[in-house]
């Protein structure tokens, strides 16, 4: 497969999974979280490699997604206490967290190759170069198989519980009544995000996670009323997004992570203003029909 | 080194300037930020300054601090109108709406800087020196900007301050007074955006969120007065920045921005727990206390 072929492959994958759990993010009113949590999993990681010895996938998995989990924790619990408020409690989590990791790195791993300039650009440009080795056979880039699994997790966790988890997220008291209490749907579902941003964030960066968790799904918000549309056009638009910024930064030569993002920003801007319900333009309008015409 | 050596080290003298001034600038502001449910806003902003620092260069081709702060605040400012506008104007939620902003606005801005990365005269611009915080490149002239912007941060405060308190506490009525919301709202974004200007090149974009929220955040623990919690928030703020920069010149290989977010981090968590009034510990220990005997 072609180098470009890869990343716009990655960068699709990568934009379907987050899209996925963003819809449910969003209307739950976590968007915030999911920056936290692409923040806050890098001292999962670094203790990962440390305790695996080296830069290991699984093992870096598996403390991303506990760091993510002990985030939302500490939220919670913070919030819980009524000392501070729940976005108080996310600026409070995630920046120690993060500090804490840059300071392990830069204290014991100055030769590891995971600074935070890194974490935050990503680097889908090498998407390619990366190959899933088992053994001595190569089974073409690792960015793909990684990212291609996380998607089909996403996809069947969604799938099996969508009852469950639009129940919890419209009607919590319902759905505790029930017996699937929200909490623990909450909480698979902030490991999701957690594992998917990790995934996600040493093929694209951090920062473009953050942007496809919570950009096309914002933009599908301006556009439909009913969850499963929602869905359906959030993954769409982060598709499309992330397949026009890789074509239109190999044409401009610059950066893909940054023109993924500046393009599902101006669709973004675009639904914005034309949007048929929620549109700017479309409410101009009917504020302006409202107007007492003169005589 | 002595503590007399560290205080008299030229450099380090420096980097404690630039740390308590931004602990000192952004506990003042961040009270506000705080108790309007804002405090977030600080995070988004910081991202967002990234396309004017790059947009900056690229029309000036000039790296001097001032030029390349004034571009900066300029797109968080505008990040910050477009911020309130999307959350005044549809149905977003603050927090999609502080994600999108955050998000495009420094993607958007990474486009740029690899765009000013490959001009022939930039040699790795070091545009992102502005970013990442590192303290132990401040010098004296980067100091004396902070102080200038430090001060008129803190002097706009003092000037509008009854204004801002009623914007925190009841803005209803305080538009009923006669105080236009919108355009207070904007004033104080503006503050705001000064502080992160001071806080980009000390503790870098993702650390900003610590600075604002976690003095205003430990002080509230302490008071329910505006005026007490302000100080209270100014002295943490400048005590973490003290403390982070001295723990960081005192061993090598500790970097000063996140050591500065971890001792800020250790004055919330002791705050929160201990704080005589509202603290966890305390409370726990007077509703135990409280509690009538089992009887046996």
């Amino acid at each position: 497969m072609s180098s470009l072929s890869v990343i716009l492959l990655t960068g699709a994958l990568v934009a379907a999974a987050c899209a996925l759990l963003g819809s449910f993010v969003l209307v739950r009113k976590m968007a915030m979280m999911t920056d936290a949590i692409s923040h806050a999993i890098l001292p999962g990681i670094v203790a990962a490699y440390f305790l695996a010895k080296g830069p290991n996938l699984i093992a870096g998995f598996v403390g991303a997604a506990a760091a993510g989990l002990l985030t939302v924790a500490f939220v919670e619990a913070l919030q819980r206490s009524r000392k501070v408020t729940k976005e108080a409690a996310i600026g409070i989590v995630f920046p120690a967290l993060f500090a804490l990791g840059v300071l392990i790195t830069s204290r014991f791993f100055a030769d590891v190759h995971l600074d935070a300039d890194a974490v935050l650009y990503g680097s889908i440009e090498l998407a390619a170069e990366d190959l899933l080795l088992v053994g001595d056979r190569s089974l073409g880039p690792q960015a793909l198989w990684v990212m291609g699994g996380l998607l089909l997790v996403d996809l069947a966790f969604v799938l099996l519980l969508y009852k469950e988890l639009k129940l919890a997220t419209f009607d919590p008291a319902l759905a505790a009544s029930l017996g699937f209490p929200p909490v623990w749907l909450h909480y698979a579902l902030m490991a999701m995000v957690s594992v998917t941003a990790v995934g996600g964030f040493t093929a694209v960066g951090a920062v473009l996670v953050v942007a496809l968790f919570i950009v096309p799904p914002a933009t599908a918000f301006l556009l439909t009323d009913r969850l499963p549309r929602l869905i359906a056009l959030s993954v769409l638009l982060g598709v499309g997004g992330a397949i026009a910024g890789t074509l239109a930064a190999f044409a401009l030569d610059t950066s893909v992570a940054g023109a993924i993002a500046s393009v599902t920003g101006l669709i973004f801007g675009l639904a914005l203003l034309f949007s048929p319900t929620q549109g700017l333009l479309r409410r101009a309008w009917r504020l302006a029909a409202q107007l007492p015409r003169l005589p | 080194m002595d503590l007399l050596g560290l205080l008299t080290d030229y450099t380090l003298r420096n980097v404690l300037l630039g740390a308590a001034l931004l602990g000192v600038v952004s506990g003042v502001l961040g009270t506000f930020a705080v108790l309007r449910g804002q405090g977030l806003l600080g995070d988004a902003l910081a991202h967002a300054a990234l396309p004017g620092i790059c947009l900056a260069f690229l029309l000036t081709g000039s790296k001097a601090m001032p030029v390349l702060l004034l571009g900066a605040g300029v797109a968080a400012w505008l990040g910050a109108l477009l911020l309130l506008w999307i959350v005044r104007q549809t149905r977003l939620a603050q927090d999609a709406a502080l994600g999108i902003v955050l998000a495009v606005f420094f993607e958007f801005g990474l486009t740029l800087l690899t765009v000013a990365n490959r001009r022939p005269d930039a040699t790795q611009a070091g545009l992102d020196r502005y970013l990442f915080g590192q303290a132990a490149t401040l010098v004296g002239e980067n100091v004396i900007v902070m102080a200038v912007l430090a001060a008129i941060a803190l002097l706009a405060t003092a000037a509008v301050y009854k204004e801002l308190k009623l914007l925190a506490f009841d803005p209803d009525f305080g538009s009923s007074l006669g105080f236009g919301v919108g355009p207070l709202s904007v004033a104080l974004t503006t503050l705001i955006t000064v502080a992160i200007l001071i806080g980009l090149q000390t503790v870098g974009v993702v650390l900003m969120a610590a600075m604002l929220i976690g003095p205003a955040a430990a002080a509230r623990q302490w008071t329910n007065r505006l005026s007490t919690m302000i100080a209270l928030s100014a002295a943490f703020g400048a005590a973490a920045g003290v403390v982070g920069a001295l723990i960081s010149a005192s061993a090598s290989r500790i970097p000063t921005g996140p050591m500065i977010v971890l001792a800020l981090t250790v004055i919330v968590v002791g705050s929160i727990l201990f704080a005589p009034a509202r603290g966890v510990l305390p409370e726990w220990w007077r509703t135990r206390r409280a509690a009538p005997e089992t009887p046996a």
